[in-house]
């Protein structure tokens, strides 16, 4: 297979759009223009927070602090970089949270209990992450359950493993130490970068080459805008849809593969309502719950919001508790912007 | 699929031959032994009343209906169509009335989904599915971009890729629901131009339309259903618009009681007056009177639904005055329209008429429920059912109790439990939309006296029917629209389904009859 041109994922509309246009008179073109607004509209708040925050402390726009922001990120992005294909297609994954923690303990599984070397655990746990999106998308396809019940019972199935296998105690990984450079390794000399963060940036370029370049990413925007016209064209929707939730449970895998090497150990409590901060990223982002809409690019600007939001409040002081308010009323402020630009297109 | 067609022999045989079909659903038979055939680079025009079978036989030809008898015939093969992908695989193209397009998906990408040019697999080649498109394009002389996101075409535009679509799986058979619905004359005439583009000796075109002046221009010739039947074949250059409107009417109506002439007083009780919506309603004009029956008669979208809809404010006016008993009233949502005592029964029942999973007696009172209020806000249950029991034993409906939940009842009887609804709020005006679909005739008769029974009471009654004989035998007068426009107010006594029919199918593009 070779290896397309990989464009950096800032627009997904090729540039010979843009030249083409000028040839059709009929088109409405401030259309596609509104289009690119809402991705820059998601990009200037971006830049319009740093900002303020910047000015705000002093102890804010540094290379320290910046690095922090992205590794706090990295996590829920990866989580909001699956979910994003699963919520452009119309369809919810509520299972991401405690799927992730689950994964985490079944590293700890295989690395520590098993003693696999450190390649196949992170291999297994990666895979293991996409089991859990199988059977969601098995369960959705096949079985018919809507997506919200289907993944919310899995959700508190993977909840519970986590603690019964785990024995609801911490694993830590004694056997395989390097684990933890997974996600903390520090790669650039002079300041602290870490790896986990080059593993989300690589991550970025994957999801959005898949969902602009590939079969998968077409089907993907295809069957959230309508699904029964994509039926009938003759796409295997069912087998798509598995193909998906299953996408995202890699990414899954991955994010518990990357929490668990962050705190250097497997800790089965927790994740509920991690899920619901990606997929308010992917919101934030522009992509549409009612599917057909949105983009890797998108998610990635409503992960950063996010997380900037929170360092920056938390710089600036503001307690805890009103952290959560102020991300609240981002989302309300970002999906009701996108409602009006929808209603007035 | 692209081997040449058989020659020689087979020349005279039909394209496309259907004989003996049938398909029914529960409490209809839409199709009752249908036979047709399309000849060899022909245009077939089929036309019919609504709920003639039209719809259904085209599904069969889609692979979405199986028949339940019947033989189908291309090139005088036997096949049997197993599902949509097979249809086009047979070379047979449909284009649906309501669009199967992504409207997220640029035109290019809709046209070829499930058929992606891929550059290595797993890969798409974008560059070369957009060439693909133009060159699709420029041999179909159409102005699309390849590239341009459907949701941001025009309906026309829509409507041409979903024709380019059809003609890009190389089709033997093309298939076309109302396909010059949404399309202004210029855009129509291009329609045209690619259909006698498509049509070659091996090719065929099924038309279906409503719209007698396009049928004399596009087809060769025209086959009429009525009741899920075929009721005849011309040739279009040899027959004419009247025999094709009474061979789709049909039945005599002499058997049917008209309304004896009522008196009506002099004061309308609801006027309404240049009513016009951004969509399609151009300067509408009537009024209702006591006692009076007033029928909607029109095609399927000629905007009989919408103009209901305007008055009780569910869509929102461009113009027009809305006077009740001569007051002008402000009616900005059915529950206004209500206050004002405007009762209107969707013709979507299941959908916005009832609740089925609640009971009888709640779907009753439902738009009443403040009078069955406390000042606390307790809701009285020993009023409700008695108001239930009441209503129930009024209407005649036939349920156990009025505990029964609604989604367990007959349509006929749901129906009633609408009706119930409204008598409960004491509307002046009732707006019926369908309100005999789907019920089954002896219930459709109890609906009749239903009605009649209410505006003996003093009710003034619009009711919009898709049913001519229906209309016909309910009226005091008859409003017959087409394309958003009233084109007559009759007298029940002047009116025809023949001069129904002619007034529902004028359409501006075509100016007068001659």
């Amino acid at each position: 297979m070779t290896s397309p041109t990989v464009t950096p994922p800032t627009s997904d509309r090729s540039p010979s759009t843009t030249a083409f246009a000028a040839i059709d008179k009929g088109t409405p073109r401030f259309a596609r223009l509104r289009g690119s607004l809402q991705q820059l509209l998601a990009f200037a708040s971006l830049i319009l927070i740093v900002v303020v925050f910047s000015i705000a402390s002093p102890h804010f726009f540094t290379a320290n602090n910046l690095v922090s922001i992205l590794t706090a990120a990295t996590v829920t992005g990866v989580l909001a970089l699956g979910t994003t294909f699963v919520i452009i297609t119309g369809g919810i994954d509520l299972s991401i949270g405690t799927g992730m923690v689950l994964c985490g303990v079944m590293a700890g599984v295989f690395l520590t209990y098993l003693g696999w070397p450190l390649w196949a655990g992170v291999a297994a746990t990666i895979l293991f992450g996409g089991l859990i999106g199988l059977i969601n998308g098995v369960n959705i396809s096949v079985l018919g359950i809507p997506p919200f019940i289907a993944t919310l019972g899995m959700m508190l199935i993977a909840a519970g493993l986590s603690l019964v296998i785990s024995g609801t105690k911490p694993i830590y990984f004694n056997e395989t130490p390097e684990f933890q450079s997974i996600m903390n390794l520090s790669i650039i000399p002079g300041i602290r970068f870490p790896m986990g963060v080059a593993i989300f940036i690589v991550m970025i370029v994957v999801a959005a080459v898949l969902l602009s370049k590939t079969i998968l990413g077409r089907y993907t925007f295809s069957i959230g805008s309508n699904e029964a016209a994509t039926a009938l064209s003759g796409v295997n929707v069912r087998r798509w849809k598995i193909v998906i939730y299953t996408l995202a449970g890699l990414f899954v895998g991955l994010a518990g593969v990357l929490s668990a090497s962050r705190l250097s150990s497997a800790q089965p409590t927790g994740g509920m309502g991690l899920e619901l901060e990606a997929i308010a990223a992917v919101v934030i982002g522009g992509t549409s719950l009612q599917g057909g809409k949105g983009s890797i690019v998108g998610t990635v600007i409503g992960a950063l919001i996010m997380a900037v939001l929170t360092n920056g409040l938390r710089i600036i002081s503001v307690p805890q508790e009103w952290q959560s308010v102020a991300v609240g009323i981002v989302i309300l402020v970002a999906v009701y912007l996108d409602m009006l630009r929808r209603r007035r297109a | 699929m692209t081997d040449s067609a058989p020659s020689g022999d087979v020349a005279g045989t039909p394209l496309l031959d259907l004989t003996g079909v049938s398909k029914g659903f529960p409490g209809v038979q839409a199709l009752d032994d249908v036979s047709l055939e399309l000849r060899r680079g022909e245009v077939l025009a089929l036309v019919g009343e609504n709920g003639a079978g039209k719809s259904t036989l085209m599904k069969l030809l889609a692979g979405i209906y199986t028949p339940d008898a019947g033989v189908f015939r291309l090139n005088g093969e036997e096949i049997t169509i197993e599902g949509p992908k097979h249809a086009q695989e047979l070379g047979i193209s449909i284009i649906h009335q309501e669009f199967n397009l992504m409207p997220d998906l640029t035109v290019a990408q809709n046209i070829y989904i499930g058929r992606e040019q891929r550059a290595a697999g797993f890969f798409l080649d974008e560059r070369s599915l957009n060439r693909r498109a133009r060159k699709l394009f420029e041999g179909l002389g159409l102005a699309l971009d390849p590239t341009e996101r459907v949701e941001n075409l025009t309906v026309a535009k829509q409507q041409m890729v979903e024709i380019a679509k059809a003609l890009s799986f190389e089709a033997k058979v093309l298939i076309m629901d109302e396909p010059t619905a949404a399309l202004n004359d210029a855009e129509v005439d291009v329609l045209f131009e690619l259909i006698g583009r498509f049509r070659r000796p091996e090719t065929g075109v099924v038309y279906i339309s409503h719209r007698m002046e396009e049928l004399t221009r596009i087809s060769d010739r025209i086959t009429v259903l009525r009741d899920g039947r075929n009721v005849g074949t011309r040739v279009t250059a040899e027959t004419d618009q009247r025999e094709v409107i009474s061979l789709m009417v049909g039945r005599e109506i002499s058997g049917e009681q008209r309304p004896a002439a009522r008196p009506i007083d002099g004061a309308p009780v609801l006027s309404v007056e240049h009513l016009s919506t951004r969509s399609l309603l151009r300067d509408v004009g009537f009024e209702v009177h006591a006692g009076e029956i007033l029928g909607f008669a029109g095609l399927m979208g000629a905007g009989r639904t919408e103009v209901a809809r305007a008055i009780v404010g569910a869509d929102p006016r461009e113009s027009g005055e809305i006077r009740m008993h001569g007051k002008a009233v402000s009616i900005g949502n059915p529950a206004e329209a209500s206050r004002h005592g405007i009762g209107y029964l969707s013709e979507d029942r299941k959908h916005l008429g009832v609740l089925l999973e609640r009971s009888v007696r709640e779907n009753i009172v439902l738009s009443a429920l403040r009078d069955y209020t406390s000042a606390l806000g307790f809701v009285n249950d020993a009023r409700i059912e008695a108001t239930g029991r009441d209503y129930i034993e009024r209407l005649r409906i036939k349920t156990p109790s009025s505990a029964q939940l609604v989604q367990n009842l007959s349509g006929g009887n749901q129906q009633k439990v609408v009706i119930a609804k409204w008598l409960a709020k004491d509307c002046d005006v009732l707006i019926f939309d369908e309100p005999t679909r789907g019920i089954d005739v002896g219930a459709k008769e109890e609906i009749y006296a239903l009605l009649k029974g209410l505006a003996e009471q003093g009710k003034a009654i619009i009711m919009i029917s898709s049913e001519l004989p229906e209309v016909l035998r309910l009226s005091d007068r008859i409003a017959v629209m087409a394309e958003g426009r009233l084109t007559a107010i009759l007298d029940n006594a002047d009116a025809t389904q023949e001069n129904l029919m002619d007034y529902a199918t004028r359409f501006s593009s075509e100016g007068t009859i001659a």
